[in-house]
């Protein structure tokens, strides 16, 4: 202890000053009003601001297992892994960039299938996984797809898709272009066998992704405020050299221009999406109906 | 007047235009001169030949992507009036708009008819401006769908031409809805009930190349190119520095020779010395040629069987561990 130290009385000193009292990572400041929110309770809200309502970017585990019952889950394609044909190397090796992606998020690629049920009305259910890669779609996440679309059509139960990506991977090359046309032709034959298909777009869903599967549901639902659209912000801005609108490529933009059927809060999502699930497959409502209030009257 | 810098002409290719100037050059000093010309100009031909077999010999991926842009490189309407008959250009999606940088319409292959729809590139300023530099909107893919459903209402065979740099990045592009045309055309295209052959002519650049690009046989120009994603796009992303392209182009594997190795193209039309431009009608004649070919061999295939076979060529794609 300093000399200065010794000398300030004990209730302006503070023990081990640059020490902080608050483990990290229990509070988290929402980017949407700068509230600070306690983790635990946002976790609990579905990484949802309570004060704002602003939806905050959902990993792809936690959201397929919000998302489905808890029982009778099977994930589907876990067994996929990714390969490194073109022996892609820009400043970083592919390799060393998929290594560094499977560690930090404990995938082995950018989508997750699960068979599942959502309120007991039996479905496949995928997600993306953004913080791989930024969700970009190659050879795994075409074919993880597909095996879903697959499982789908071989048990008759709807597909409930949740798109988060950036869009097609370059490190790839053309086979990850081709992506698109794989997973949209396994989405042409799931429809010729009328199997609904609702796709969820979730915060980013952009380029090769919305391009192809993201853009093809039965019913398109966006969650509030996502950014969704083909070319990126900047790319556009570049082109047109003029600033982007307010609002530009947001779900509500999408909502008024005819691209999406409704915008759902995350936190509605289940019940929503089962009632439309059950009204596509002529099944009885999984949800009991609310009860008349006096001022329906 | 051989100093004189060329701007119809690539950097690679300036040691070729300048020979080639020096041959004009030389014949038209003309009759009086005592030295046998002829025997000179002979001599300088042939340098001229040697020197473009020894550069196209070992070009860069880079250099063929340049190729694939190239200023005088034939485009769709070209091959459509060297290649087809009677051409019928039908326009407009039937709901907002005309777009020019795709063309379509009726046409014959040796009297056959078919549907033809290509990307279509300008050749002089207020062309490319019209054409939107070959880079349609929604209304573009529209109407492609439009005539492909046609197509298979009147059992007509569909060629496709790819060539654009890429789907439109807009705000009236957005609007409209850029991710839904082209994810509706993949969806279409996968099952529609006729045969479709696609070529890429020259640039196959991502989501707005495939949109008219999925069908039973894929086939490309020697000095095309096709790719997720443009070099420049992918340098400035994965390099920090669009500089870097020439880098990205070698690691994206997106040359005609490449993408046969991968298995991901069915053929490779080879283009006369010194690319296409150097000589359209070869290269015209080199893809009617294929054209014929493959077209005879998919309309003696069953339809059931055309459609399950294009469903397992679109299945299979993709190198995964399993």
């Amino acid at each position: 202890m300093s000399w200065f130290q010794k000398l300030l009385p004990t209730r302006i000193r503070t023990e081990g000053g640059s020490k902080r009292n608050v483990p990290e990572g229990l509070w988290t400041k929402c980017p949407g009003c700068g509230a600070v929110l306690y983790r635990v309770e946002l976790e609990r809200n579905l990484e949802v601001c309570p004060k704002c309502s602003h939806h905050m970017r959902l990993d792809a585990r936690r959201r397929l297992d919000t998302f489905l019952d808890p029982d009778q889950r099977e994930e589907v394609g876990a067994e996929l892994a990714p390969v490194d044909t073109l022996k892609f190397r820009d400043s970083k090796k592919y390799k060393d960039r998929l290594a560094q992606a499977q560690k930090a998020t404990a995938e082995n690629d950018a989508l997750v299938a699960v068979r599942g049920q959502v309120r007991g009305i039996a479905v496949v259910s995928v997600a993306f996984e953004f913080r791989f890669l930024g969700g970009s779609m190659g050879s795994v996440v075409g074919e993880r797809f597909v095996r879903a679309v697959e499982t789908c059509m071989d048990r008759s139960v709807p597909l409930v898709s949740f798109a988060a990506s950036g869009g097609a991977r370059m490190q790839e090359g053309l086979f990850s272009l081709l992506q698109m046309a794989k997973t949209s032709a396994a989405l042409a034959r799931l429809r010729e066998q009328r199997i609904p298909f609702v796709s969820v777009l979730t915060d980013p869903t952009m380029g090769g992704v919305s391009a192809s599967l993201a853009m093809l549901g039965d019913v398109n639902i966006a969650e509030p405020q996502a950014l969704i659209g083909f070319a990126g912000p900047r790319v556009i801005e570049q082109t047109v050299r003029e600033t982007l609108p307010q609002g530009f490529q947001r779900s509500e933009f999408l909502l008024e221009h005819g691209a999406v059927d409704m915008i759902l809060d995350r936190r509605e999502m289940r019940d929503r999406i089962a009632s439309i699930l059950a009204l596509l497959t002529h099944q009885p409502s999984p949800i009991s109906p609310p009860l008349l209030t006096a001022e329906q009257d | 007047m051989t100093s004189q810098v060329n701007l119809n002409c690539l950097d690679f290719e300036q040691p070729i235009a300048e020979l080639e100037a020096k041959i004009e050059e030389l014949r038209y000093v003309g009759d009086d001169a005592h030295v046998n010309i002829n025997e000179e100009v002979s001599r300088l031909r042939h340098k001229s030949e040697e020197l473009t077999r020894s550069i196209f010999s070992s070009l860069t991926p880079w250099q063929i992507s340049q190729l694939a842009r190239h200023p005088q490189r034939p485009y769709s309407l070209d091959y459509i009036d060297w290649i087809f008959t009677g051409f019928q250009e039908l326009h407009g999606d039937r709901a907002f708009a005309d777009d020019p940088a795709i063309v379509g319409g009726l046409a014959r292959l040796e009297g056959r008819p078919v549907v033809i729809i290509g990307h279509q590139k300008g050749r002089d300023t207020k062309e490319k401006l019209h054409r939107n530099f070959g880079m349609p909107r929604p209304e573009g893919y529209r109407k492609a769908l439009r005539l492909m459903q046609m197509a298979e209402r009147f059992r007509l065979p569909i060629v496709t031409l790819i060539d654009t740099p890429g789907a439109y990045p807009g705000v009236g592009a957005e609007e409209r809805g850029q991710s839904e045309a082209i994810a509706r055309n993949l969806l279409v295209m996968a099952e529609l009930r006729t045969p479709i052959i696609c070529v890429v002519i020259g640039e196959g650049g991502s989501g707005g190349a495939l949109a008219i690009g999925v069908g039973d046989a894929l086939l490309m120009l020697q000095y095309s190119i096709y790719s997720v994603i443009s070099p420049e796009g992918c340098a400035s992303i994965l390099w920090k520095s669009a500089e870097k392209a020439p880098d990205a182009a070698e690691a994206l594997g997106i040359t005609s020779d490449r993408l046969k190795q991968l298995g991901l193209i069915d053929d490779v039309i080879p283009e006369p010395l010194g690319g296409a431009h150097r000589d359209g009608y070869q290269v015209a004649a080199n893809l009617k040629k294929s054209l014929m070919e493959r077209l005879d061999e998919l309309i003696k295939t069953a339809m059931p069987a055309l459609i399950e076979k294009r469903h397992e060529r679109l299945r299979n794609y993709g190198r995964f561990s399993d």
